[in-house]
C-alpha cells in the first residue's frame, strides 16, 4: 500500500444560505482519484452550488473546498488542474465552438493544436466551425466536455453532462468517464437521475437539502438496498416457513405461493428445503436497482414530496 | 478496490498562464464575434461619415470677386480671417484718425465721452442697420476709444494701444491677444480720461492720467516687426452688440453691428514726433454701408475730435461653424455610441450567457480578468478611433475647404492633441462602459447609463452658455474638451459654446474628469466582482 494520497477534491463543512433558504448545510465529502464519483441528489439539493463553491465562483458562509489541498482561486493554471462543465448553455451564440475553445486555450497558454485534439476526442469535428447558437443541447454538452479536457486535468467536474444527450451520447459519455477514471483521474459527475450513473459511477455522494445523505461505493449501496432478500416459490407454504424460520430466517408471505426470505443466503435455503423434502419451484435473489437504492436513501431528503404540496403555505 | 491509483498527471505543456495569456484570450474573444467587429467598424465609419456628411452638405459662397464668383478653395482662402503676428485669426476693423510718424515719440489725448448705439436697441431680434430702424443707446462693454500705433496698413499687423472702454476701464492692449488692465474708470464729461502712448524703438508704453499731469504706466510691450515709420493716432471701435437668452436647452442669441461715438481733445505729439494733418479712414473693410460714408465719421473743430467707429481689434471668436480641427470630428459622439455598445457587451454578454463563470474558472483572479478586458477594449477602440479620426480630419477639412469654408489652421501639437485625445476619449469611454457593465450586468441598462452620462451631457451642454455648461465640467462628457478649438479671451465678449469649439475645461483637465469617472467605476466593478457570487 502506498502512502495515502490527498483527496483530489475535499469539501469540508460547507454552509451557505441565500436569505432564509439554506443551500448548503454542513456538507463534507471527498472525491478520490481513479474512480467516477456520482454526485446525486434531487433538484435543488445543492449540487450546482457545491460545484460553484469548489470552482471559487460562489462564496460560502462557512467551510472550505480544496483542490489537491489548495483553494481554487489560488490555482495558477486552473484548467490544467480541474476541468469543469457547469452549464452547457453558457456559449456566445455568434461564436463558433472552436473559437470558444480557442480563447479558453489561450487563457491557459495552450495552442490551437490542443483545441483540435479535444474537438476530436469529444467527437464534434463537424460542428466545431459552426456558430454555437445553432447547436443542439447534446452538441453543447460535447463542447463543454471538450473545454473541460483542454488542460488535460487530473480532476474533472461535470454538472449534469447527460442532459440532452441521445442514448448513443449517453453510452459514449459513460465509456468516456470510465476511461478517464481508469487513467487515474478523479471524476465528479452530478445527476438528479441515478439511472444515468448506472454503469458509470463506482462511488456515490448523495446529498439532499444541502446535507450529505450517503458517501458510499455503488456496490455497497446496492447490496444494502437489496438487503439479502430471497424469493421462494413453493406450493408447501407452511412447511417451508417452519423450516426456514427454525433456521433463523425472517419469512414473509408475499403471495399464495411466494415467500420473501431474509437473513439466509439462497444457497443455504436450497440446502435446508432439500433436506426437509419441502417442494419448491423457484428460488431467486432479489437485487435492487441503483434507482431503487437511491429512492430508499432519499425518501426523507427529497425536498418536494407530494405531501408537501398539501401543507399550508407559510 | 484493491489497486492503488497513481493520480493522473496533466500532460498539458507547463507554459505560463499569466496576464499576457489572459490578454490573448480576451482578444480572441473579441475578434471571434462578428457583431463586435461590426460595432468597431461602425464606430470608425460614423466618426468619418457624420463629419463628412455635414461638411459635404454645407456650402459657402463668395461675393463676386474681380473675376465673378469664387468657388472652392479660392473662396475658402477669401473667407480666411486675417491673422495676427502669432498666427491667431483676428478681427482688425476700426476707425482710424492717423498720420505717419517716424522714429521715437509719444502721443497724448484726453477722452471726454464714449457712447454706443445699435439699431432698434433692445429689440429681439435686433433691427436691421439700414436706417429703417432708429439707432438707440445701448451698452457695448468692449467698445473702445483711444490711441494706437500700428505697424502697417494691412489687417493683422503688429500694434500697441491704450484705450478707455465702455465697461472695462482703461486697457493697454497689443498684438490682439494681449490685454493689460489699467484703472477702472468710465469716461464721461465730468471724469475725462487722459491717455498717452510712447514709442522708444520697439518698446511701446501705455500710460493713463486723470488730470494730464500725474501719469501712471499701464503696460509696456516690445513689438517685433515694427518699422521706423508707423501709423499712429486715435481709434474707435465697437464690437457686435449681442443679446443672449439662455434657455433650459440651448440658447438664443440676437446681435448685430453697433457703433461707438467718442470725443477727444488735447491731442498732442511729443518727443521726436512732429505733427502734420490728421486723416480719418476706415481700417479694414470698406467702411461703407450701414454706418454711412467714411467722411461723416470724423469731424474736427477747435481741437475737439468726434469719431464714430465700429468693429474690433481682437482675436477672432464666435465661429458658429466651428471650422476647427475639433469641428472636423463632429461625428466622434456617434462613433462613441457604437464603441460604448461594444465595451458594454464585452462583459454583459458574458453575464447574459453565464459565460462569466467559464471566464472566472479559467482565470480566478478577478482583478486580472477586469484588467485584461479593459486593456483589450481600450487598445482596440483606441486604434479604431485613431484611424477614424485621422481620416475624418483629413477628409472633412478637405471637404470644407472645397466647399468654401475657411478651416482654422492648427499647430502640429494641437492637431495631435485633438486626434489622439479624441481617440483616447472614445477608448476610455468604452472602458467606462465595460466597468459600468460589470457593475450593472445588463446590456440595455449599461448602454443607457453610459450614453446618459457621456453623450447626453455633451449634446445638452454643447450649445449652452448657462448652468448647463456645468455638464461639461462634471460629467464624463467633460472629456470632449480634447477637441477644444479656440482659446477663450476675456477681452472679447462672444458666444462661447462647446458647439462653437469652446469647452469650459482645458483639454487634458476635461479628459481627466472622464478618467476619474472610469477609475471610480472600475474600482466599484472590481469590488463587486470579488464580492458577488458569479
Amino acid at each position: 500500500m502506498e502512502a495515502t494520497i490527498a483527496a483530489s477534491i475535499a469539501v469540508q463543512g460547507l454552509r451557505k444560505r441565500y436569505g432564509t433558504t439554506v443551500a448548503l448545510d454542513g456538507l463534507s465529502f471527498t472525491v478520490q482519484p481513479g474512480q467516477v464519483t456520482g454526485f446525486v441528489g434531487p433538484n435543488g439539493a445543492g449540487k450546482t452550488t457545491t460545484m460553484r463553491v469548489i470552482l471559487g465562483l460562489d462564496s460560502v458562509d462557512e467551510g472550505s473546498a480544496l483542490i489537491n489541498g489548495r483553494p481554487y482561486r489560488s490555482l495558477r493554471r486552473p484548467l490544467a488542474q480541474v476541468g469543469s462543465l457547469l452549464d452547457a448553455a453558457a456559449l456566445q451564440p455568434s461564436r463558433t465552438g472552436r473559437n470558444h475553445l480557442l480563447w479558453l486555450a489561450h487563457s491557459q497558454g495552450l495552442t490551437a493544436r490542443r483545441v483540435d485534439e479535444v474537438i476530436e476526442s469529444a467527437g464534434m469535428e463537424k460542428a466545431a466551425r459552426r456558430k454555437a447558437g445553432g447547436y443542439s443541447l447534446g452538441m453543447r454538452q460535447r463542447v463543454g466536455i471538450a473545454a473541460a479536457m483542454l488542460g488535460d486535468p487530473p480532476v474533472l467536474m461535470l454538472d449534469e453532462p447527460f442532459n440532452g444527450l441521445d442514448p448513443e451520447g449517453i453510452f459514449w459519455i459513460r465509456g468516456f468517464l470510465r476511461s478517464l477514471a481508469a487513467q487515474g483521474r478523479a471524476v465528479l459527475v452530478s445527476s438528479h437521475l441515478m439511472g444515468e450513473l448506472q454503469d458509470a459511477a463506482t462511488h456515490l455522494v448523495v446529498i439532499g437539502r444541502g446535507r450529505l445523505v450517503a458517501d458510499t461505493s455503488v456496490a455497497a449501496l446496492v447490496a444494502a438496498a437489496s438487503g439479502g432478500r430471497v424469493q421462494v416459490r413453493t406450493t408447501a407454504r407452511l412447511e417451508a416457513t417452519a423450516v426456514l424460520a427454525a433456521a433463523g430466517a425472517t419469512v414473509a408471505v408475499t403471495d399464495v405461493d411466494l415467500l420473501t426470505v431474509s437473513g439466509l443466503p439462497s444457497q443455504q435455503i436450497v440446502t435446508l428445503l432439500g433436506e426437509s423434502s419441502v417442494p419448491f419451484s423457484e428460488i431467486s435473489g432479489h437485487r435492487a436497482t441503483l434507482e431503487e437504492a437511491y429512492m430508499e436513501l432519499t425518501r426523507d431528503a427529497v425536498e418536494y414530496r407530494a405531501s408537501d404540496e398539501s401543507e399550508p403555505v407559510r | 478496490m484493491t489497486a492503488t491509483m497513481t493520480p493522473y498527471q496533466s500532460a498539458a505543456p507547463s507554459s505560463g498562464a499569466g496576464f499576457v495569456q489572459l490578454l490573448h484570450a480576451e482578444w480572441t474573444k473579441l475578434r471571434t464575434v462578428r457583431g463586435w467587429l461590426f460595432a468597431l467598424a461602425l464606430g470608425a465609419v460614423l466618426i468619418v461619415a457624420l463629419g463628412a456628411g455635414s461638411a459635404a452638405g454645407s456650402h459657402r459662397g463668395c461675393g463676386g470677386g474681380p473675376g465673378g464668383q469664387l468657388s472652392g478653395k479660392a473662396c475658402a482662402a477669401a473667407n480666411a480671417p486675417p491673422t495676427g503676428p502669432d498666427g491667431t485669426p483676428v478681427t482688425d476693423n476700426f476707425y482710424f484718425v492717423h498720420q505717419q510718424l517716424d522714429g521715437d515719440g509719444s502721443i497724448t489725448v484726453r477722452v471726454t465721452s464714449l457712447s454706443e448705439q445699435a439699431p432698434g436697441a433692445g429689440q429681439r431680434p435686433q433691427g436691421p442697420a439700414d436706417g429703417s430702424v432708429p439707432w438707440g443707446t445701448v451698452t457695448v462693454p468692449w467698445a473702445k476709444a483711444g490711441l494706437i500705433v500700428k505697424a502697417g496698413t494691412s489687417q493683422g499687423s503688429p500694434y500697441a494701444s491704450i484705450m478707455t472702454t465702455a465697461s472695462h476701464g482703461v486697457r493697454f492692449q497689443y498684438d490682439f491677444t494681449h490685454d493689460v488692465a489699467g484703472s477702472d474708470t468710465t469716461v464721461s464729461t465730468t471724469s475725462p480720461q487722459w491717455l498717452r502712448l510712447t514709442r522708444s524703438g520697439s518698446k511701446l508704453t501705455g500710460s493713463e492720467s486723470a488730470d494730464g499731469a500725474h501719469w501712471t504706466v499701464v503696460g509696456t510691450a516690445t513689438l517685433t516687426g515694427l518699422p521706423a515709420s508707423i501709423q499712429a493716432g486715435l481709434f474707435v471701435a465697437s464690437p457686435d452688440y449681442d443679446v443672449v437668452d439662455d434657455h433650459i436647452v440651448g440658447t438664443a442669441t440676437y446681435g448685430g453691428p453697433s457703433r461707438a461715438i467718442a470725443t477727444f481733445d488735447n491731442v498732442g505729439l511729443q518727443g521726436g514726433w512732429t505733427p502734420s494733418t490728421w486723416a480719418g479712414s476706415q481700417f479694414g473693410g470698406d467702411g461703407s454701408g450701414p454706418l454711412g460714408p467714411p467722411g461723416s465719421r470724423f469731424t474736427q473743430s477747435g481741437g475737439v475730435f468726434s469719431v464714430t467707429g465700429t468693429g474690433d481689434i481682437a482675436p477672432a471668436v464666435g465661429d458658429p461653424d466651428n471650422n476647427t480641427i475639433g469641428g472636423s470630428l463632429i461625428g466622434s459622439f456617434a462613433g462613441l455610441i457604437a464603441l460604448v455598445v461594444l465595451g458594454a457587451l464585452f462583459i454583459t454578454a458574458e453575464y447574459r450567457r453565464g459565460l462569466i463563470r467559464t471566464t472566472l474558472a479559467a482565470a480566478p483572479d478577478r482583478g486580472r480578468v477586469l484588467a485584461a478586458k479593459s486593456v483589450v477594449v481600450g487598445v482596440v477602440t483606441f486604434v479604431v478611433s485613431l484611424a477614424g479620426c485621422l481620416i475624418a480630419v483629413w477628409l472633412v477639412g478637405d471637404l470644407r475647404r472645397n466647399n468654401g469654408f475657411y478651416v482654422v489652421p492648427a499647430s502640429a501639437s494641437t492637431t495631435a492633441r485633438v486626434i489622439v485625445g479624441t481617440a483616447a476619449l472614445l477608448a476610455v469611454s468604452s472602458v467606462f462602459a465595460l466597468a459600468v457593465g460589470t457593475i450593472v450586468r445588463r446590456s440595455a441598462a449599461t448602454i443607457a447609463t453610459v450614453i446618459a452620462l457621456v453623450v447626453l451631457p455633451y449634446i445638452l451642454g454643447a450649445s449652452a452658455i448657462g448652468p448647463l455648461v456645468w455638464l461639461l465640467r462634471l460629467t464624463p462628457a467633460a472629456a470632449f474638451a480634447v477637441q477644444q478649438g479656440y482659446h477663450r479671451y476675456s477681452q472679447v465678449d462672444g458666444v462661447y459654446t462647446a458647439a462653437g469649439g469652446y469647452f469650459p475645461l482645458p483639454p487634458w483637465a476635461g479628459f481627466g474628469v472622464l478618467c476619474l469617472w472610469t477609475a471610480t467605476a472600475l474600482g466599484l466593478a472590481l469590488y463587486l466582482l470579488r464580492k458577488r457570487d458569479a
